[in-house]
Parts: C-alpha cells; sequence; structure tokens
C-alpha cells in the first residue's frame, strides 16, 4: 500500500510509519501537530522482554479507534487526527502505536493525543503477551 | 442456548482455540453464558476483567444472547 493510500485509523501486520502519520494529519490551518508512539520496551519489572505478540478482535478494534477519534473531533478543534495499530510480532524498539494529531494551537493537540492513548488502552480489544526467555504472559490479564 | 464464540488473548489459551460452539442450560443472556464458562473452564475466575462483546457492541451481563449472534469473550485489554 502507498503510504497516501492508509486510512487514519489503521490496523495491519505492516511496520508503522511516523512519517506517513505526520503526512496524513499535516494541515496548513494548524500550528500544533502532537504525535504519541507507543513502543515495546526491553523489559518488564526487571524481567527481560523479548519480543511482544499483538492479537485483535479487528473489525471492533477499528470501530472502537474510529469511536476514540470522532470524540476526540467532537471534543477539540481538531484538522486531521490518525491512529496506527500494528499486530502480531514486534521486536524490542519497535512502534504498536501511532497517534498523530492536528489542531489550530498546541494544547489541544497534546490533551486530544492524551486522550486517545488512554482511551485507546481501556476499550479498544486488542491484547499484546509478553515473551520472556523462560516463559510468556498475557498482559494485565491477572489481578 | 447454543452459540458459536471467539475467544481472544488469555481466554483463547484457557479455553484452548479462538473458536467455540457453546451450548449451555438456563438463561439465555451473557451471565447464563459466563456462569456456564466458569464452571467449565474455571481459570477464567482469576482474570482481571471480563467483558462480552455481542456483534461487536461491549453489553452488560443481562443482554440476551440469540444464537445467530457473534459473541466474544474480551479479557483485559492492553494495546499500545
Amino acid at each position: 500500500m502507498q503510504q497516501s493510500d492508509l486510512p487514519f485509523v489503521h490496523l495491519t501486520e505492516d511496520v508503522l510509519s511516523a512519517d506517513a502519520c505526520v503526512s496524513m494529519v499535516q494541515d496548513d490551518s494548524c500550528g500544533g501537530l502532537a504525535v504519541f508512539i507507543g513502543t515495546v520496551r526491553n523489559q518488564t519489572k526487571g524481567r527481560a522482554v523479548q519480543r511482544l505478540d499483538f492479537e485483535a478482535y479487528a473489525p471492533m478494534a477499528i470501530q472502537e479507534m474510529e469511536r476514540i477519534v470522532q470524540r476526540a473531533q467532537d471534543t477539540w478543534p481538531i484538522a486531521k487526527m490518525a491512529m496506527h495499530h500494528r499486530v502480531g510480532t514486534l521486536e524490542i524498539g519497535e512502534a504498536a502505536v501511532i497517534i498523530a494529531v492536528s489542531t489550530p494551537h498546541r494544547v489541544n493537540a497534546f490533551q486530544a493525543c492524551q486522550f486517545a492513548i488512554d482511551t485507546l488502552k481501556e476499550t479498544v480489544p486488542i491484547w499484546k503477551k509478553e515473551i520472556f526467555e523462560d516463559g510468556e504472559v498475557w498482559v494485565s490479564a491477572h489481578p | 442456548m447454543k452459540v458459536s464464540l471467539l475467544a481472544f488473548g488469555i481466554t483463547k489459551d484457557i479455553l484452548g482455540g479462538r473458536v467455540h460452539e457453546i451450548e449451555w442450560e438456563g438463561e439465555s443472556t451473557v451471565s447464563g453464558l459466563l456462569s456456564h464458562l466458569s464452571r467449565q473452564y474455571p481459570k477464567l475466575e482469576g482474570l482481571a476483567s471480563m467483558k462480552v462483546a455481542v456483534n461487536q457492541e461491549y453489553v452488560d451481563a443481562s443482554h440476551p444472547i440469540n444464537p445467530e449472534d457473534e459473541v466474544v469473550l474480551i479479557p483485559p485489554v492492553s494495546g499500545g
């Protein structure tokens, strides 16, 4: 897929591109453009992580991501907003999620970006499993 | 009642696969289904939370289930 053809809300096994997300939301009416990139960390509570496996209930995940973008657009004066999430096996340092948003003034770009990632983590049916040298754990599954 | 059920994340491991045909006696509701599953799979009780989606919408425990519904177990999500 050409970068220019990517949808604003996107769930994919392909490597994510922050440049593509920024290009998508760039808008001449805006003075602020915020980007959040969620990346794969190399440890959890001191235990070395080797990689992460993400899976999604895809149709509902896309629907819930679209709802988050809509709620953000209903709340702040957003020109454009992109939310891309990856599934499959991710290595340390790779991007699992990228959110980019453009607004006339910077404060709203930060607010919308934070709202979007916080809400994604609560409502979007995507799950990650941490793979350690000696085992694996579904993140947040147990209290 | 009999429905097809999709399991994701840790519920896929507990139930032993993604796609299941589940049949149970009693209430044709989300709570009826969850009661049945908890008896069959006690490990479900240990999870931090358990939501159910019917036809791609989160629903509460009293929500009715029909045979043709798409029913999905949603254990604690961890995207991002």
